[in-house]
């Protein structure tokens, strides 16, 4: 189930994330405002610089391109953006099972 | 769709021989109105007309649910029964609408997986022309009527519950008192001694059999369940006449409706009402709004019962021999035929035919999946070997109820083909599996990948019979979608600071001797989880008596043994 993230007095790097209305798809906020669908073009907040990013998330919402923006913890190093969460690596990667081809 | 008189009218989608209920222009109507109403619904939340906190219990009114990568859609599966054509429906809206296969579930019911919002509307119309809809497959209503997979099919049944599931599923379906109760409710109905749709597990569990007189009656059980708050449910009465059957229910569900808790979501089940009640006090409470209903009002009429029934019977059975001679034969000459017979088919009333159980865990595959391509074969394989009919079980595996056993051996064969017969049900590989976090919203942990990975661990199948009866069930959360709690080994996924850990419990059931698994001790990691239910099957290897289920011997020796053994080597 997901975990509320809190913006503040957070060193951890944060991104923002949803689900596309239209179809599902999960999608984070780049930069610029635009939702991509891949975690490595996600826009990376500090501590409450996220803030801005939910509030983006939540326009997003009201013009019907996502739903349910939320935050969740990442980090950053060499292999780029990667999720700390187990819920948030299978929702930037997909079912671990197969039969899924997109 | 309110109790309805016998209807003559059939879908030419829908096949006339299949043992199912066959729908009629007044209903066929109201399943279009409901797609037209909820395809303006959706072009409304699209066009930002509404919010999503508007909209939501609209979607999930039919069935589409928001998920992990995806919308997700619940089609029901009234009581598990599907005709040919229906299979070959949802075969097309899997190719269509989904990416290829859909999921069969524990409760029954069929799951697709990738479906677009913009698409769900198209989605629902053509399950509508074959008779299928995703109603009350959420919210909290009654949900889809579960029961025995071998109804109508097996040798030891003493009434057929189709016939009553029929009749929850038209008095509750928009049922305007029940459409907004508590929390969700479930109710399953088995019709033979042996219970093989988990009835004390369930909101409501009816055991369906025969007065003395040869009249229809009911025992009744209230308040069984699993998720957060495991219970075993109360047996409210041993004798229910089929006049009073859907007076009664109104009478459960009233002071459920009334009493039930709303306040707290996880406090509101019928369970945990009739937990904190007391169950005798809960008894006197239904009894009271029993005994005051207008009883004028609630009588089931037995010509609709008969109406019902007629849409139940039996197939064009030929006349055969009780004894299959070709079937003896052919397993005393084959003995990959021989294990699937003697796991994977199950006695049938008719002499001279048997019920036949298509696995859909073979090993190392995901636990109820179904491709499209295999979803048109097993329509195939009903339309020849099962007169159009299939039936999904609570254990996520199908069944062809209705094969001559002349031709088992032939069903065999092309099941082979199809990679769908893998002789396992009953086995520690026919593993129950929630899609988990691989999916799932709510999950905390994977379950699918745990299952695939045990599967790969016990695949040798003299080593799983050897093992014998077991069940296997995981769940990748509390809501327990899995069956944990019933399973002989539950394993329930849990979050620890973001990873996945699994804890083990064991001794549960489902059957008639029911019980709620315990928790062997602390959860172990997802790299963990196989090593220790290899190790609690050792364990119960060791310390069995001859002829021994795995049950028998951990409720005779206790939980001890299987703690000293797994935490000694952790």
């Amino acid at each position: 189930m997901q975990a509320k993230v809190k913006t503040k007095g957070t060193a951890q790097p944060l991104v923002v994330t949803a689900n596309r209305l239209r179809d599902g798809r999960v999608v984070w906020l780049a930069e610029g405002g635009a939702w991509v669908e891949h975690l490595a073009q996600a826009h990376v907040f500090l501590g409450e610089q996220a803030e801005a990013g939910l509030a983006e998330g939540a326009e997003a919402e009201k013009s019907q391109q996502v739903v349910g923006a939320y935050v969740a913890e990442v980090s950053v190093g060499p292999a780029g953006i990667v999720p700390v969460r187990a819920r948030e690596r299978f929702r930037a990667l997909g079912p671990s099972v197969g039969a899924v081809a997109a | 769709m309110d109790i309805v008189e016998g209807h003559a009218a059939l879908n030419a989608g829908v096949s006339t021989r299949a043992g199912i209920y066959h729908y009629d222009e007044y209903d066929r109507e109201f399943l279009r109105e409901r797609v037209a109403e909820f395809r303006g619904q959706v072009g409304r939340r699209l066009a930002g007309a509404l919010t999503e906190d508007e909209f939501k219990p609209l979607r999930l009114m039919n069935g589409l649910y928001l998920q992990l990568h995806a919308y997700m859609l619940r089609c029901a599966i009234p009581y598990g029964v599907l005709s040919s054509a229906q299979m070959r429906q949802f075969a097309h809206v899997a190719r269509v609408y989904d990416r290829g296969f859909g999921h069969f579930t524990t409760r029954q019911n069929l799951q697709f997986n990738w479906i677009k919002l913009e698409e769900a509307p198209d989605a629902l119309a053509a399950l509508a022309e074959a008779d299928l809809h995703a109603l009350q497959t959420s919210g909290n209503c009654i949900r889809n009527v579960t029961t025995d997979e071998f109804a109508g099919a097996a040798a030891d049944e003493l009434v057929d519950p189709r016939v009553y599931a029929e009749i929850l599923r038209q008095w509750s379906t928009l049922h305007p008192e029940f459409s907004f109760l508590p929390r969700k409710f479930k109710i399953a109905i088995t019709g033979a001694p042996t219970d093989r749709a988990a009835i004390q597990v369930h909101d409501i569990g009816l055991l369906a059999k025969p007065g003395p007189a040869g009249d229809v009656g009911f025992e009744v059980w209230a308040g069984g369940g699993l998720g957060r708050v495991p219970i075993i449910g109360t047996k409210l009465r041993d004798w229910l006449s089929e006049r009073d059957f859907l007076g009664y229910m109104e009478a459960i569900l009233r002071v459920y409706n009334a009493l039930g808790g709303r306040e707290n979501i996880h406090k509101a089940r019928i369970k945990i009402l009739v937990r904190d009640l007391g169950p005798e006090a809960f008894i006197r409470l239904v009894e009271d709004e029993f005994a005051a209903l207008p009883r004028e009002k609630f009588p089931l009429d037995p010509a609709v019962v008969a109406a019902i029934q007629a849409h139940f019977a039996a197939p064009a059975f030929a006349d055969l021999p009780h004894a299959g001679t070709d079937l003896a034969l052919r397993t005393a000459e084959n003995s990959p035929f021989a294990d699937w017979v003697a796991h994977n088919t199950h006695p049938h009333k008719q002499p001279g035919y048997i019920s036949a159980i298509i696995s859909l865990k073979p090993i190392g595959g995901i636990p109820g999946d179904a491709t499209a391509d295999q979803m048109d074969a097993i329509a195939d394989l009903a339309d020849r070997y099962s007169f159009d009919e299939v039936r999904v079980t609570h254990y996520q595996n199908l069944v062809l109820p209705h094969v001559r056993q002349d031709e088992l051996f032939d069903v065999w064969h092309a099941l082979r083909g199809l990679g769908l017969a893998t002789p396992n049900i009953g086995t520690v590989t026919d593993i129950i599996a929630c899609p988990g976090l691989d999916y799932c919203s709510l999950a905390n942990a994977r379950a699918i990948p745990v299952a695939q990975l045990l599967s790969e661990r016990f695949a040798d199948l003299r080593r799983q019979y050897d093992i014998g009866p077991i069940t296997l069930n995981i769940s990748g959360c509390i809501n327990a979608c899995g069956h944990h709690h019933v399973g002989a080994i539950g394993i329930l996924g849990v979050d620890k600071k973001g990873e996945e850990f699994y804890q083990l419990t064991l001794g549960g059931s489902a059957g008639n001797d029911a019980a709620i698994g315990e928790i062997i001790g602390p959860a172990v990691p997802y790299d963990a989880v196989v090593d220790a239910v290899e190790t609690v099957v050792k364990t119960y290897v060791a310390q069995r008596r001859p002829g021994e289920a795995f049950l028998q011997t951990y409720r005779r020796i206790g939980m001890a043994p299987f703690k000293d053994a797994l935490y000694a080597t952790a």
